[in-house]
């Protein structure tokens, strides 16, 4: 299944600090096209934290600071020129707890493509939202009460509702940060279909806790412990085949 | 023997009886329990302070009760003997012949006047035999309470159940003193505004467009009482009154909300915390500020200023003018809006800014598409109270305002509040002529009716934002 | 299945929304200036109202004073005993024989409303004054022949600066025929200006030379003084029931709306209630700092019932739990474990609390304590006035010297304020603790 295809991230020696705390160490890794790659690890061990780093997101946390170099596309995205609004249009971000906005469920989706001006008539706002919500599997439970409020739908939905808000922009590359560690078991079952669905179309990172959600979504799996990439190949062979010590303990439940 | 009559040597009086019960008591039940060889219920302390309790508390009950009450009764009884004595005079100058009876009694004055000497004599003899029977009777009370309390103290009484009992009812009364104090505002301003609307119309009072009490002021309604002299009876319509008070509140209502609400913004969104650390505390020196002092710099510096600066421009602004005092009045406001939309505004979720930045929003988009819609309920709350504090607010405009009557938009004359005049009529020299008083407390009763009604609809909102995000 | 935004393509997009990036950013900052502006005017207000205050007051700190010469016989005020004897001291023209004395400064001047215009650059008080002084010296003291008195307000308002001599004649207190008086004093070095003890050692009078804030700050102190004795136990106690005895349900819901409201309650209300109930019920005295105390207890309650609840919350439950586990009963668990820990938070939010009650006015107002007094109270019920209330009656004077010491007693009020919350600020720093 997973098709070779370009880089198309590629993070170089990228480090974190909170104040006097690193929580990332020197972390390289390339990001393939088009495909989903898993983040596991125990929990501390940074792998949200460099989720955080392709969209910029740890600009909003004033002590924490990053260094080293994530190329998007070949284009530096740490370089201090590139206006981080652009760049988060084209790396979109779906959160742990879903966050739907106290708007409706219209306005939630149609959000993205107003601020950026990619729509111009009610018109094109009402074709991406229907777009997006039929693309994030919610259309047929909401096409009905678009304008209730976002806030009344149930955890998975609101979660789906986060998913199309941020697909409604078309970015290229779709951060996952946890999506599923606030939903029912059936919610997330909807929303592992969901992403093999979306990867067709976005290069997708997810940071999950469960293992078996790795195994099952994605093709590339990159395992971190204590702030350190500890080994990343495919993920198949780093289930079945894990060359460090540390990772197959984590893998085997020995540790986490 | 005044020594023992008077209540703070009475109540001296209790207290250190009520500490003699407590150690007697004390050591009564650690006797007994070393004599019959059982451990007491509860620690001997439990015992003292049982017993220590029922020396105090009725002693002082009957003590507080009698002199508030008494007074009342022994004015009254003057009362009559005033009427049969001055049959004549009206309700007012018995008041004042009360007054006079009671300052020769009390040694203040002096007076040639047979009649007064001997009502006064009356009075003093009335107050004496009163207190005489207040020193018997609080005596009387302790007596038997710390009688009943020091024979039942035994090793097997339950003296800390008790006693716990006690202190537990004690409290549930001090919290319920909230209510009683919320009741004892409600009966006291609706009791006066009856017998203010039982002479004069409702419709009258709150759709009447005259308002023209006829007080006699001191310096302070010099400047309005050329407004309508004569005619014993004024008139009540607060229309005008109601006017002014909505035409101060809405000009510091303008000048609050925008000033609190973009300080509280950036304050919360936008500030450094170094930044914050500085401006905060100096926003709570603002909201400490008295009003006093905002009605001083109201009437003596900023009403000057905006009359030059309206000279300037050909304008002529009164002396007193609702838009000094409007003004004032506002900056007052900025620090009560700009923390609690600052309180607001963070309690708005981090995981809400999250995702409107992760969608690509510059700052700017996410606070006023995101952050600030989601924070309405509790902006509104804010706005609320703060117009419920504009409405409420006495001394800028008592200093500020004026004290004309008048129905008018215009900002740069001078308007008169419901709390303005509530103060002329109630410190004015014709407190007397009852129908004045009372429209006070007729203005009074509107005023918190207003209030509470603010109050409530802020804090309904208020709710409905800690459900949003609970 | 594409939707309007893929079609645009990867490269109209990105060029659309970096077109539209410059006009985002200047919203937001536009933004931040507004927050700023709004904070700058804030503090410029600040800054403008004490600069304001100070700038008005600071001149208050000083009186003007002229030297009379005049020999005292003292030997005519006493008795045979040698004592002062009060009749003879009351006869004796005080006044007059100061007038006398000071217009030998000025021989040519013979014509009667001349010569009242004179008398008017002194004191009215300062024959009283004089008096005093004799009277504090004994009758065996050596008194001196010469002596400084206060000079009229007028007088000290010109020697500050604050009355224009520019103004036309009409528009001015003194007249120019005063002022070259006075100027003729100053050349003389018979008037000085010392600083003004009268303003913190008398109460309030009519002349503003002899007036004082000492009388309204033991006003207040004695009416906070009752407020406090009422609203702590009270406050504390009612805490004590919120967290540790209610049950939630209709009761503890109301009991809870209400204090809310009483917050939220404009305090001239709660004026109209000691108005209506304390004096026109109960019958206690008018203008007392009792009445005062008791209002001002009223309204601190909620207060201190909020800031207190605050902080035995902010005690640990694990603290509660570990008493009640030793079997502490509730009560015990309540006042013996948890009281004193959270007794810091509540000496602070009472200090907060008495703060606000020390600056309050409106409501002192209703209960007559904007009364014209000029003793010094001496108990909670004699007659007084409060500092804030000192404050507006001076600033509703039309004497130009009753301004500038509202001013100052403005300062003195803001600078008990001040310490009041600093010590609760440094009462919080102390005792905080990270649990």
């Amino acid at each position: 299944m997973a098709k070779k295809t370009g880089i198309k991230i590629k993070a170089a020696d990228v480090s974190v600090h909170y104040g006097d705390k690193q929580a990332l160490h020197n972390v390289s890794l390339d990001i393939e096209a088009k495909t989903v790659t898993a983040f596991i690890g125990p929990s501390g061990c940074g792998k949200s934290t460099f989720l955080r780093c392709f969209n910029r997101m740890n600009d909003v946390i004033p002590s924490a600071k990053v260094s080293g170099s994530i190329q998007l596309d070949g284009a530096e995205i740490n370089d201090a020129a590139l206006d981080p609004v652009l760049l988060r249009a084209k790396v979109g971000m779906v959160f742990q707890k879903p966050n739907p906005f106290p708007k409706t469920i219209f306005e939630n989706v149609a959000y993205g493509p107003r601020i950026h001006g990619l729509v111009t008539s009610r018109r094109e706002e009402q074709d991406v939202v229907e777009d997006s919500l039929k693309k994030a599997g919610l259309w047929g439970e909401v096409s009905d009460r678009l304008h209730d409020q976002a806030t009344a739908l149930s955890g998975g939905q609101q979660q789906r509702l986060c998913i199309a808000r941020a697909i409604a922009v078309n970015p290229e590359v779709l951060l996952m940060d946890e999506p599923c560690s606030a939903l029912d078991p059936i919610a997330t079952t909807i929303i592992e279909e969901l992403i093999s669905e979306l990867q067709k179309k976005f290069t997708i990172l997810i940071v999950t806790h469960s293992m078996q959600q790795a195994a099952r979504v994605s093709q590339k799996t990159a395992y971190f412990h204590l702030g350190e990439l500890v080994e990343h190949g495919t993920t198949v062979d780093i289930f079945s085949n894990p060359k460090n010590d540390q990772t197959e303990a984590y893998i085997s439940g020995k540790i986490g | 023997m005044t020594f023992f009559t008077s209540f703070s040597s009475l109540a001296l009086l209790i207290v250190v009886i009520a500490i003699a019960t407590y150690l007697f008591s004390r050591r009564k039940v650690t006797q007994a329990a070393a004599a019959d060889h059982v451990k007491p219920h509860s620690l001997a302390r439990y015992y003292g302070l049982y017993a220590g309790a029922w020396a105090l508390l009725p002693a002082f009950l009957v003590l507080v009760v009698w002199t508030l009450g008494s007074q009342p009764f022994i004015d009254a009884n003057v009362q009559t003997l005033l009427v049969q004595a001055y049959p004549d005079l009206e309700k007012g100058f018995l008041d004042l012949k009360l007054a006079q009876v009671q300052n020769i009694a009390a040694g203040l004055i002096e007076s040639q006047d047979e009649t007064l000497l001997k009502l006064a004599d009356d009075y003093a003899e009335a107050l004496q035999q009163a207190s005489n029977l207040r020193t018997s009777i609080v005596l009387l009370a302790m007596l038997v309470a710390v009688i009943y309390a020091y024979r039942r103290v035994s090793p097997a009484l339950k003296a800390r159940i008790l006693f716990e009992t006690l202190l537990r009812r004690a409290f549930f009364i001090a919290a319920a003193i909230a209510i009683v104090t919320t009741v004892g505002i409600i009966a006291s301003l609706l009791i006066e505004a009856v017998r203010f609307f039982s002479q004069y119309g409702l419709l009258d009072f709150f759709f009447g467009t005259h308002w023209s009490p006829n007080v006699a002021l001191r310096e302070v309604a010099a400047g309005a009482a050329d407004e309508d002299v004569g005619g014993s009876t004024g008139s009540f319509g607060m229309l005008p009154v109601m006017a002014g008070t909505l035409l101060v509140a809405t000009i510091a209502m303008a000048v609050a909300l925008p000033i609190g609400l973009f300080a509280a913004i950036y304050m919360a969104e936008f500030a450094s915390k170094r930044v914050r650390d500085v401006v905060k505390p100096t926003l709570e020196v603002l909201a400490g500020v008295p009003t006093v002092v905002y009605g001083f710099f109201a009437a003596l510096t900023a009403a000057p200023f905006f009359r030059a600066i309206g000279l300037n421009l050909g304008l002529d602004v009164s002396a007193q003018s609702a838009l000094a005092a409007g003004a004032v009045m506002g900056v007052m406001i900025i620090p009560f809006i700009s923390s609690l939309s600052d309180d607001v505004i963070t309690a708005v979720p981090q995981s809400l800014r999250d995702g409107a930045l992760g969608l690509g929003s510059t700052r700017g988009e996410m606070v006023t598409k995101v952050v600030l819609p989601a924070a309405f309920p509790g902006l509104v709350g804010a706005f609320l109270l703060a117009i419920s504090r504009a409405i409420g607010e006495t001394m800028i405009v008592v200093m500020a305002a004026g004290v004309s009557a008048k129905l008018t938009a215009n900002p740069l004359e001078s308007v008169t509040t419901v709390t303005v005049q509530i103060v002329m009529l109630l410190t004015g020299d014709t407190a007397f002529d009852s129908l004045k008083t009372l429209s006070a407390f007729a203005l009074g009763i509107t005023l918190f009716t207003a209030t509470l009604l603010l109050n409530i609809a802020a804090l309904t909102a208020a709710r409905r934002l800690g459900q949003r995000y609970e | 299945m594409s939707n309007v935004v893929q079609k645009l393509g990867a490269k109209k997009r990105a060029a659309i929304i970096e077109a539209s990036l410059k006009k985002r950013h200047a919203k937001e900052r536009r933004l931040r200036a507004y927050g700023v502006a709004a904070i700058i005017f804030a503090i410029g207000f600040l800054v403008t109202l004490l600069s304001t205050v100070i700038g008005n007051g600071y001149t208050a700190l000083q009186q003007t004073q002229v030297k009379i010469d005049l020999e005292i016989p003292i030997a005519k005020l006493l008795n045979d005993e040698g004592q002062f004897d009060e009749k003879r001291l009351r006869r004796y023209g005080w006044g007059s024989s100061i007038k006398k004395s000071f217009r030998t400064n000025f021989p040519d001047v013979t014509d009667r409303m001349a010569q009242r215009a004179l008398g008017e650059l002194v004191s009215a008080n300062a024959g009283f004054e004089l008096r005093q002084l004799v009277e504090a010296a004994g009758p065996e003291a050596t008194l001196p022949t010469s002596f400084w008195v206060k000079t009229s307000d007028d007088v000290d308002m010109l020697m500050k600066g604050r009355m224009d001599r520019n103004l036309p004649e009409q528009q001015r207190r003194l007249s120019d025929q005063q002022i070259a008086w006075v100027d003729a004093l100053v050349a003389d070095g018979k008037i000085r200006k010392v600083f003004n003890t009268t303003f913190f050692t008398a109460a309030d009078s009519r002349e503003p030379e002899s007036a004082g804030i000492l009388g309204a700050v033991v006003g207040s102190a004695l009416a906070l003084m009752v407020t406090v004795i009422l609203s702590l136990p009270l406050a504390v106690m009612a805490a004590i029931y919120l967290e540790y005895f209610a049950k939630p349900g209709k009761v503890t819901d109301f009991i809870e709306v209400n204090i809310n409201n009483l917050a939220a309650v404009p305090s001239i209300v709660f004026g109209l209630l000691g108005l209506s109930v304390f004096l026109g019920f109960f019958g206690l005295p008018r203008s007392a700092p009792l009445v005062g105390g008791m209002v001002l207890a009223l309204m601190t309650l909620p207060t201190i019932i909020i800031a207190t609840r605050a902080s035995i919350r902010a005690v640990p439950t694990s603290i509660r739990d570990a008493a009640l586990g030793i079997g502490a009963s509730r009560m015990q668990a309540a006042l013996d474990h948890v009281l004193p820990l959270a007794a810091p938070g509540i000496l602070t939010g009472t200090i907060i609390g008495l703060a606000q009650a020390l600056g309050e006015t409106a409501p002192l107002i209703m209960i007559g304590m904007v009364a014209f007094i000029v003793d010094v109270p001496t108990s909670v019920t004699s007659p007084a006035t409060a500092l804030p209330v000192q404050i507006f009656i001076w600033a509703d004077s039309a004497e130009r010297a009753f301004y500038e010491r509202s001013s100052l007693a403005i300062v003195v009020l803001l600078l008990f304020l001040i310490a009041m919350n600093l010590t609760a600020v440094m009462l919080r720093r102390k005792f905080e603790k990270k649990w």
